[in-house]
């Protein structure tokens, strides 16, 4: 009955599974150094902390950190969300909302650090 | 596929006695959510740097305010207790720690590390009169 409804084992979710692990690990040094870089500098004034990020190394690591904490958190929340909303209607809405949100705050994320970049 | 109806659910919070290893995963959970929220707090903050120095003081002043300077010391006890706890999670994704006792030891460390992080940093803020 099963295999006629299509059910049984999805045979799927091994990327999301590996992407999650991946994405941790990367966050472990890009978050880290995050912090401490703000930490070090010497006042978070607008030009003190332009200035570090306008270094190319600084703007590099600042995008991969908003982009890798995007997708880590997409893969997350969404788990959230099918943990707990079964509703059809509600579930989809859920996915497209979390996942235009995530790709939205990721692009003005690097959006904003190219332009302090690049200078203007 | 939409339910036909509700079915009849076991209890399960209401009965099951309160362990430390469950709490520590909803937790986990927890913090991954405010910390998904502080993502939005972090690109803002960002994109007010992109922008005038008047609108990024107008941000800074926000975040230091009596409300955003908790907020923010909340914030980081979930980023160390999450980034603590996901290692305890990546030890298991390689089949260490299952023990009772490393599961225990591990737990706790975690939770004592990341309020002996968050106090640790913010003291040093203090110390620093960075705030």
């Amino acid at each position: 009955m099963g295999r006629v409804l299509g059910l049984g084992s999805a045979r799927d979710g091994t990327g999301h599974w590996w992407a999650q692990r991946v994405s941790a690990v990367a966050l472990i040094p890009l978050t880290l150094w995050f912090v401490f870089s703000l930490l070090l500098l010497p006042n978070l004034d607008y030009a003190t902390v332009r200035a570090w990020l306008g270094v190319p190394l600084s703007g590099v690591l600042a995008v991969l950190l908003v982009a890798v904490a995007a997708h880590h958190s997409y893969l997350g929340t969404t788990v959230v969300l099918e943990d707990y909303v079964h509703g059809p209607g509600a579930k989809l809405l859920g996915m497209l909302l979390l996942k235009f949100a995530h790709v939205l705050l990721g692009a003005v994320g690097i959006f904003a650090i190219l332009r302090v970049g690049f200078g203007t | 596929m939409p339910p036909a109806r509700a079915r009849p659910l076991s209890p399960h919070l209401q009965i099951y006695r309160w362990q430390i290893g469950s709490t520590l995963s909803i937790l986990h959970r927890i913090t991954g959510l405010l910390l998904a929220a502080g993502l939005l707090a972090l690109i803002f903050w960002f994109a007010s740097l992109a922008g005038d120095e008047a609108g990024y003081h107008a941000a800074v002043r926000l975040f230091a305010s009596p409300l955003g300077l908790l907020i923010l010391v909340g914030w980081t006890f979930a980023f160390f207790y999450h980034l603590l706890n996901g290692l305890r999670h990546l030890f298991w994704d390689i089949g260490r720690g299952f023990g009772r006792t490393e599961r225990r030891v591990s737990g706790w460390l975690a939770a004592a590390g990341a309020c002996a992080l968050t106090l640790g940093v913010w003291s040093l803020l203090w110390h620093f009169e960075r705030l």
